[in-house]
């Protein structure tokens, strides 16, 4: 019987779990609270992991916190919905607005490796013109990366996750090949390129992080359908199986079940290390530097929580943009069935893909969309029935009968970043005596627009491939971003293109609260993109003397 | 009632490749799940019961799945969904309020308790709680509709759609770990998923 994740720490005594065995162990190294490391980073997920392995690489002595489990796959993974619901933030947090935003399993993880442990595995490079969205498309905001640098970290990043994707991608500037070669289509993934094909747009087999043929200790993907809710087989190149293991091996420290609760900033102003709670106690950690990579409800909660006299509105707001600018991504869908059988619970769920739309700017909105093949799982199929159309009693029964002739497109489109779209503290608290996030959220109307452009074309791509029955889900939301912006000024950001803040030097964030705008693309790779040039350029200004 | 999937069951894919360790156990305790209350007072229970008899009605050739003992369980075990509207209060008050004002509104309409109605009674209760139109000083300002959505549907739905026995209803393939599946295509199915609803015979997947 395996040990259970939750109860205690697995990453102690100088060992954390080895994720590839069960019940197995690799050495780590291991800090005492009073020793000052180089670098306290908080969260392990598709910012973190690369970056503490990337510092850890560097010679530089890291400690990750992580306030979820230290999973080993193999056997703490169930082929179960529900039960995987473990790999979720599900802490309380309070949604408000005209558009709540649904929390937890979209968007939040909380286990080492943080969300790229549930997520659907969509590795997606951003359209270059929206590195500068404000000057080239005449929206949101310019970042202060340049896309030219971006494709070289994304080429890197694709490496490391060993991504499956087409020979030649059909959109955008030339890319090298994709390391791993396409999975195979599923019939839910055929009916988008069909309909694409029928609608004159191209489409393509979707970049995927989970391997095409073995890996390291990585089998290939056997389809299981269960990817959003983990994998059991260690296919899936998360966090948790990547970067988290090279960073041990250059000897860094994982700290699991480690809520981070508070910066602390000294006399200096200047961060002095992070107050964490751990087996019951609340820990300080002396660090030179501290890194907040908790995503963008966490980390904003974070700098929040962290005021002082000195900043009293919270750490890294003098812009006073901390919390602002909360940008989630559009995921309506259309749905039909299908005389054929689709059983599209087979297989990665979005094994096609086409970005037609993130690159025709010939519409009378701002922004762009993808949309993606679809196979959800009978829990998450029922909540899209009961939720778009009301189905209860009798006419659900009937209509969950359908399940194995359903067919379904899902946009990831991009929402506009403002102001009042934030994450703010609540008085509620949580089980650590913190005071949790409250997410307020309103679309605009160009978000709205987008949304409905994207509806009919999907549902136009339904009926060319004989879906009968169609229905739209109009109320849906996924990924995270925003809340602590990056960009060449300090009054109009908080973040400078190397992720450090304006305002306290040795305090950085990095993960998805630094985009200035969100794309309409997955953020994960281009989260992780940036980690490891973040990485790259704290070693090289380390040389210089600028840290 | 429909039978789609005659002689299909997820359960006896427990020994085969399709189920690892972890998922024998989170099945088998979902099976094992007590039927009293911890959460729920009787009359509560009672309230909540009934509630789910006309959400997810189920067929009486069958032990049903007893999905208010999932609900009770995830009050008691405080399972949180990650998020709360601001405009209702934690899930377990939630719940124990608006069951409540159900028997205020039963009571009210037709001058009985909800469980003691007649389900299209109960059925018009529940709609006009859907459509926002239930209020009163017993919902303490939490709106109905809001409690519908948000706690009575996915509460009960989800529990009932985890379970084994509403998968082989709908002919999903159901835990698979470590093997998943080869054939992916449309029409193809592998031999150990549900079988075609028609003949077998006209099955050319396999």
């Amino acid at each position: 019987m395996a040990s259970d994740p939750f109860a205690a720490p697995r990453a102690s005594d100088g060992r954390a779990p080895d994720v590839f065995t069960r019940g197995g162990w690799v050495p780590m190294r291991q800090y005492s609270d009073d020793e000052t490391v180089d670098f306290a980073v908080v969260g392990t997920g598709a910012g973190g992991g690369p970056l503490i392995a990337g510092l850890a690489e560097g010679g530089f002595s890291v400690v990750g916190f992580d306030a979820g489990p230290y999973f080993r796959p193999l056997e703490d993974f169930a082929s179960d919905e529900r039960e995987q619901e473990k790999l979720y933030w599900n802490d309380e947090r309070v949604v408000d607005g005209a558009n709540p935003i649904t929390m937890g399993g979209k968007n939040s993880g909380k286990a080492v490796g943080g969300s790229t442990v549930h997520f659907a595995m969509v590795s997606l490079r951003f359209r270059p013109e929206w590195f500068r969205s404000r000057t080239l498309l005449g929206y949101g905001a310019d970042w202060p990366l340049d896309w030219r640098e971006m494709w070289h970290y994304y080429a890197k990043a694709e490496k490391a996750l060993s991504i499956s994707g087409p020979v030649t991608y059909p959109w955008g500037p030339k890319r090298p090949r994709y390391p791993y070669r396409p999975h195979e289509l599923n019939g839910a993934s055929e009916l988008l390129a069909r309909g694409a094909e029928a609608m004159g747009m191209k489409w393509s087999a979707t970049p995927l992080a989970t391997v095409s043929a073995p890996h390291g200790q990585s089998p290939p993907c056997v389809y299981r359908g269960f990817c959003r809710f983990g994998c059991s087989t260690n296919a899936k190149q998360s966090q948790l199986v990547t970067f988290i293991p090279r960073a041990l091996r250059a000897g860094a420290e994982i700290r699991d079940l480690a809520m981070v609760g508070r910066i602390e900033v000294g006399p200096t102003g200047l961060a002095m290390g992070v107050h964490f709670f751990r087996e019951g106690r609340w820990r300080f950690q002396r660090a030179r530097n501290v890194v907040v990579a908790g995503y963008a409800i966490e980390t904003p909660r974070l700098l929040l929580a962290s005021a002082t006299d000195r900043f009293p509105d919270g750490l890294a707001n003098s812009s006073g943009l901390v919390g602002k600018n909360l940008m989630t991504q559009s995921n309506q869908a259309a749905f039909g069935t299908m005389e054929q059988e689709v059983r599209w619970y087979k297989g990665p769920p979005s094994l096609s893909i086409t970005e037609h739309w993130n690159y025709e700017d010939r519409k009378d909105f701002a922004g762009g969309y993808c949309w993606m093949a679809q196979g959800p799982l009978p829990v998450e199929w029922a909540t899209i029935q009961t939720s778009s159309r009301g189905l209860w009693g009798q006419a659900l029964r009937d209509e969950m009968e359908k399940y194995n002739h359903q067919v379904g497109l899902k946009m990831v489109g991009e929402m506009l970043p403002d102001e009042r779209n934030r994450v703010t503290l609540a008085d509620d608290k949580d089980q650590y005596g913190l005071r949790v996030a409250r997410v307020t959220y309103s679309w605009g109307d160009n978000d709205k627009a987008l949304i409905n452009h994207a509806l009919d074309q999907m549902q136009t791509s339904l009926e060319a491939v004989g879906a009968k029955n169609i229905f739209r889900q109009e109320n849906d939301t996924n990924h995270l971003a925003g809340t602590a912006r990056m960009g060449n000024d300090p009054r109009t950001s908080v973040v400078n293109a190397d992720c450090r803040s304006w305002d306290i030097p040795n305090l950085w964030v990095c993960d998805g609260s630094i985009f200035p705008t969100t794309g309409g693309v997955n953020p994960s790779l281009t989260i992780t993109s940036i980690a490891m040039r973040t990485a790259e350029r704290i070693r090289t200004l380390a040389k210089r003397g600028e840290l | 009632m429909t039978d789609r999937y005659p002689g299909y069951d997820v359960l006896s894919k427990r020994w085969t490749q399709s189920w690892n360790e972890p998922t024998r156990q989170v099945i088998d305790r979902r099976l094992a799940i007590p039927r009293e209350p911890r959460f729920f007072s009787a009359e509560e229970w009672r309230t909540l019961c009934a509630v789910c008899d006309r959400i997810m009605p189920q067929p009486p050739d069958r032990p049903p799945v007893p999905l208010p003992a999932f609900v009770d369980q995830k009050m008691a075990d405080g399972m949180l969904d990650g998020y709360r509207y601001a405009a209702l209060p934690p899930q377990g008050d939630a719940w124990r309020r608006g069951l409540a004002a159900l028997d205020v509104a039963a009571r009210a309409e037709h001058g009985e308790l909800f469980h003691d109605l007649v389900a299209n009674q109960q059925d018009g209760l529940l709609r006009r709680m859907q459509n926002g139109e239930l209020a009163g000083p017993e919902w303490g300002g939490m709106p109905c509709r809001l409690f519908f959505e948000h706690r009575v549907i996915p509460d009960i739905t989800h529990a009932y759609y985890a379970h084994p026995v509403a998968w082989n209803e709908i002919g999903f393939g159901g835990p698979a770990s470590p093997r998943g599946y080869v054939r992916l295509g449309l029409d193809r199915r592998d031999p150990w998923e549900a079988p075609r609803e028609a003949t077998e015979g006209a099955d050319h997947g396999v």
